[in-house]
């Protein structure tokens, strides 16, 4: 490993030049290296994408509040279904991580910004221009993508629209991107610590991540290749998926996969850390089990690598390929056990208030350890066969990236808003945005479970009618949802505007280099790195 | 108690409350069905088995939380402990997680090897699923025919925007309905052979407990032994495109006996139609039928893609109004194409009878003002090369 | 500027193993795309070896007398399907036969092009179960070879084949699939 290197006069070389003349106005957000503006950039554009991809969820459940084709046609719904799965995990999800980790990580290690701050800028930049072209796919004649975010082939091949070139572009940006951030986060983390800040003594949430970078370095390129596969075989006339030329459609599934489960725990793992951040200020009690915790979200990546088939159970594979998945993701249940444990150890015994970051990282624990269990069921393959591309599947999921990952946004962004804008949020208003959040986002999803339990199938825009009253409910459950991230938004903006004044550390249980700074942070921090003990 | 902690309780008993009270609505269904096959009850069992599990684990877990929030809190005075870690308490809290897990891959290894055992099979039936229908072969039966969804599309199409819905009620199996079920004996072993002949599909059917995908240029099998005569329903359980949600299954289980006799009536049904075949070469529609019978073909088979106004869903799906091949083309070449297909649309020479090719064509050149005045006869399907 | 030189030096050093750390995780990213593309002949090997996805050998094999197994019978069933688009009929002349591991067989399947063009054809075979596609060794087979036929053209298409006798024994039955597409425009002319 790479000795620490003290680094007290890497900034201060620099900052001088760039004290004297700070950018203002739009050349200012277009040029900036500095980790905080890339930070907000992030941010903000994940919350456009949040809203943009929930506003498709919401015609989504429009469609889907009664049986019937009221308000769209069968093949415009897909693309729906397809964009908003597309936004929400590439750019909503990722890019709230990604500013999360501008922000925090080199506070957290005492550094003065990230170790490639001008990759950074490229690394923001190119993902509002991958979006562009991928939403621009919707004014086409054709259409925008209609074949799921999971891309099948031959359906995203021969049979598919004249969008998949601009997918397949767009796809390959938001790659390049997530790729140049992941390198950026692995260098600034193992080289730019302050003096003393060994490995085990960083924050949870550097690890989670470094971790996380790590599985991005992994696995995007594979995204990558699968995606350049898909391209040559519309338009090359290579065979790669095409049973006719040699090919085999289940390959696709295969590379896919290779990609595709790693890429869920990239979505998982950051919201692993922010809790772990979390629950011990407003429990007011260390992390419990800090190294297990670094272990099991180790093992966690570890195995991530070698369950990729548990979303194929029904494509035909023989017994001792079904088994050998079936083990292996039963397995990761065991390092995931482990960190709720520990989460609750951390609250067991502790002095906990409940402010809204603690809210709705308390609600992480409980619920996306449901989406847990459903995980579980499905990995049992028998059973599987009854749940596979049903809504059971879509309830699990749903769980584990909204109320998993997207709570964790919420509680990660009250907790360092204060640090970010200078102001303590409004708690009340914060706390109806909890409330209404958390009971709607419940009607929402737990019916999933039921209809797929029932049998209905997932992406299909109309359905039989016993499954009617479940859809009414989860259809007001979603516009109930959607609504009430405005209330979000409401905090935000009102935050940014003015609000009590507050102090450098206003979480009395908060520890972390970040409370050592004023708020809002100076644009500047650590220059001169901190002393660690 | 103080406020927050009713408030606490409540939320609790409201949230479990509601639970409750859905299972109230007797014909919603809530869980997974037990089936009709000793496979499909394995696994109802497996699953419930997990769930009594994680149900239970749940409660323990969520207990300890909700315990803590409720009396280490700071309001209630609770000073902070002081431990953070315990080798003891980590490694119980892994072996005990890891002894539950093997309590549970043991039945479903065991169910999972009763499910893979393919052999021995006494009915073969080759499903092959397309764009949007699935098709059923009897190996070395002779009986073969597509099954296609049978709800009237004017039941599912509301695209006034309005959610009062169409006036057109929607039947008990809406959207679970096919024109021609799989037929299968009960009480014997039935393999599938699944296969797709475009994009890949899945045959589901719930209470058989079977679930595999049909994948283009290879084949799958599945096996289902059913102990219950009656109807039962699923659907394509892999997207597929636009009608993805509009292919469903339909598989009838008779009593040995029934089966023999469909067999024989199926065998003389197809008799029947080479029969009518012939008779309809010879035999000339008039236009009033032509029209009348290629209007019903057209809207069962044709109208999904190019759509009952005929305008289509171009690119992908041409308009037929006004276009060259019904108007300035060919018949002949029309004929070929509805026959054999081209590109993405699928052929329908051996799906349609000489006599609803030649009413379809006839239709699609006079419809929406297209007026060629062309009537084509069973006889000139013949003679392009049809069957 | 007292630090001058030492706080330069330790700038050099950082960004030194800034650029070292950064090369070594794009050679990384180069590595995991390359690999991506890899895993297309790995997988063909590993299906190769396991006979997972039920392909069967590609180009001829030729007998191996090693004897006939006399003690047991596989059923061996045949079953067509044409993709979207091929106007043939396209059928095995016989459904099923009954073999001893080891023994050689021939049988035939009908083809004929029934549009008004001609078109080339070419047979994709699968097996299920997928285990037993290593098994099932085609010395000759109309799959080998495109197929072309005029229009209105019809004939008879031959497949020899001998089932191994390392066949595990658990399997009785076992299914050879053809599915016909039409590689017209794709054919090698």
């Amino acid at each position: 490993m790479t000795t620490d290197i003290i680094n007290d006069s890497v900034a201060d070389t620099h900052s001088d030049d760039h004290h004297d003349h700070k950018m203002t106005g739009i050349k200012r957000w277009l040029y900036t290296t500095n980790h905080k503006d890339i930070g907000t950039l992030y941010l903000w554009f994940s919350f456009i994408m949040l809203l943009t991809g929930g506003a498709m969820a919401m015609v989504i459940r429009a469609e889907l509040f009664q049986p019937g084709l009221q308000l769209v046609d069968p093949d415009f719904f897909n693309q729906l279904t397809t964009v908003h799965g597309l936004i929400m995990v590439f750019g909503a999800i990722m890019p709230a991580f990604t500013g999360f980790a501008n922000w925090m990580i080199p506070m957290m290690i005492g550094a003065p910004d990230m170790a490639l701050p001008r990759m950074n800028n490229w690394s923001f930049w190119i993902l509002p221009f991958a979006f562009a072209i991928l939403l621009s796919s919707f004014f086409m004649e054709s259409g925008a993508p209609n074949f799921g975010w999971t891309f099948y082939a031959p359906l995203s091949t021969t049979y598919s629209n004249g969008s998949t070139a601009f997918f397949v572009f767009a796809v390959h940006i938001m790659g390049i991107s997530s790729i140049m951030g992941a390198i950026n986060i692995v260098v600034t983390i193992m080289n730019l610590r302050a003096p003393g800040m060994t490995y085990m003594k960083m924050p949870l949430f550097v690890w989670t991540f470094f971790i996380t970078a790590y599985l991005l370095i992994a696995v995007m390129p594979v995204l990558a290749g699968v995606v350049t596969m898909l391209l040559t075989d519309t338009y090359f006339g290579t065979s790669f998926f095409d049973a006719a030329g040699g090919g085999d459609p289940v390959m696709f599934q295969h590379i896919f996969w290779f990609f595709g489960h790693p890429e869920v725990y990239i979505m998982i793992l950051p919201a692993f850390g922010i809790v772990s951040t979390i629950i011990p200020a407003f429990a007011r009690k260390k992390l419990f089990g800090y190294s297990s915790m670094v272990y099991a979200t180790s093992s966690i990546a570890l195995l991530s690598f070698i369950v990729w088939a548990h979303h194929m159970f029904t494509t035909g594979m023989p017994l001792f390929g079904e088994l050998f998945f079936m083990y292996c993701t039963m397995l990761i249940a065991v390092p995931t056990g482990v960190k709720v444990f520990n989460w609750v150890a951390t609250m067991w015994r502790g002095s906990m208030t409940f402010e809204t970051p603690m809210l709705f990282s308390i609600a992480f624990v409980i619920l996306f350890t449901i989406g847990g269990f459903s995980g579980l069921m499905l990995a049992l393959t028998p059973v599987d066969f009854q749940y596979h591309d049903t809504y059971f599947v879509v309830a699990h999921f749903h769980y584990v990236l909204v109320t998993g990952s997207l709570f964790s946004i919420y509680a990660g962004a009250y907790y360092w808003l204060p640090k970010w804008t200078g102001h303590m949020y409004s708690e009340s208003l914060a706390k109806w945005h909890f409330w209404c959040s958390l009971i709607s986002v419940n009607l929402l999803f737990f019916p999933m479970h039921f209809l797929g339990l029932a049998g209905m199938p997932r992406r299909i825009p109309d359905y039989a009618l016993q499954f009617a009253d479940f859809n009414k409910w989860v259809s007001i459950g979603g516009f109930a949802f959607g609504l009430s991230q405005l209330i979000f938004l409401a905090v935000v903006i009102k935050c940014i505007k003015g609000g009590e004044k507050a102090p450098a550390k206003p979480w009395d249980g908060a520890e972390g280099l970040e409370w050592t700074v004023a708020s809002p942070a100076p644009y500047h921090t650590f220059s001169t790195p901190p002393k660690v003990d | 108690m103080n406020r927050s902690n009713q408030r606490w309780l409540l939320g609790v008993w409201l949230f479990l409350g509601s639970l409750i009270s859905c299972s109230a609505w007797a014909e919603t269904q809530l869980n997974l069905t037990k089936g009709v096959t000793a496979v499909s009850r394995e696994v109802y069992d497996l699953h419930m088995l997990a769930l009594y599990i994680c149900t239970a684990i749940g409660v323990v877990v969520f207990g300890a939380m909700f315990w803590s929030m409720a009396f280490h809190r700071k309001s209630k005075g609770a000073k902070a402990a002081d431990f953070h870690e315990s080798t003891k308490v980590e490694i119980l809290w892994t072996a005990i997680p890891i002894v539950i897990l093997i309590a549970m891959a043991v039945p479903a290894t065991s169910t999972l090897i009763d499910m893979e055992n393919n052999a021995n099979s006494d009915v073969t039936i080759q499903v092959t699923g397309s764009q949007w229908k699935w098709h059923y072969k009897y190996f070395d039966q002779g009986i073969e025919y597509y099954s296609v969804l049978s709800t009237p599309r004017e039941e599912y199409e509301n695209q006034n925007g309005s959610f009062a819905g169409n006036g057109n009620s929607k039947n008990e199996n809406y959207l679970l309905e096919v024109d021609k079920p799989l037929v299968i004996p009960v009480n014997k072993k039935v393999r599938f052979l699944i296969t797709s002949d475009d994009v890949i599909h899945a045959w589901w059917v719930p209470a058989f407990a079977v679930k595999q995908d049909a994948n283009p240029g290879f084949i799958n099998e599945a096996w289902t032994k059913v102990d219950e005569p009656g109807v039962y329903r699923g659907q394509c359980a892999e997207l597929c495109g636009k009608d993805h949600g509009f292919m469903p299954i339909v598989v009838e289980v008779k009593s040995e006996q029934d089966y023999s006799i469909w067999l024989d009536e199926q065998k003389a049904l197809v008799a029947q139609a080479a029969d009518a075949e012939q008779a309809s070469l010879s035999a000339s529609m008039s236009k009033e039928e032509l029209m009348q019978l290629g209007e019903s073909t057209y809207m069962a088979h044709c109208a999904a893609c190019h759509q009952p106004t005929g305008l289509g869903l171009p690119p992908t799906f041409p308009a037929l109004k006004g276009s060259a091949v019904a108007i300035q083309g060919s018949i002949a070449e029309h004929i070929g194409l509805v026959q054999n297909g081209k590109g993405m649309m699928p052929p329908f020479g051996k799906q349609l009878s000489l006599a609803e090719i030649a009413a379809v064509v006839t239709y699609e050149r006079n419809a929406w003002g297209n007026d060629t005045g062309d009537l084509v006869q069973s006889a000139d399907v013949k003679a392009t090369g049809g069957e | 500027m007292t630090q001058g030189t030492a706080a330069d030096a330790k700038l050099k050093q950082t960004q030194t193993s800034n650029s070292k750390v950064t090369k070594k995780l794009v050679l990384v990213v180069f590595a995991m795309f390359g690999f991506g593309f890899a895993l297309v002949p790995l997988y063909d090997v590993f299906c190769e070896i396991t006979g997972l996805n039920g392909k069967t050998n590609t180009s001829a094999v030729s007998y191996s007398d090693a004897g006939i197994d006399t003690s047991r019978t596989v059923t061996v069933q045949f079953i067509t399907r044409n993709a979207k688009g091929i106007p043939w009929q396209f059928e095995p002349v016989i459904n099923e036969i009954t073999v001893h591991p080891g023994e050689r067989k021939f049988v035939n399947f009908h083809a004929k092009n029934e549009s008004t063009q001609a078109i080339v054809g070419q047979a994709v075979p699968s097996v299920s179960p997928g285990l037993a596609a290593n098994y099932f060794q085609k010395i000759e087979c109309f799959c080998f070879t495109q197929q072309p036929l005029q229009a209105g053209e019809e004939v008879e298409m031959g497949l020899q084949f001998y089932v191994d006798r390392d066949l595990p024994r658990d399997i009785t039955t076992l299914t050879l699939s053809y599915t016909l597409y039409d590689i017209t425009s794709k054919a090698d002319s």
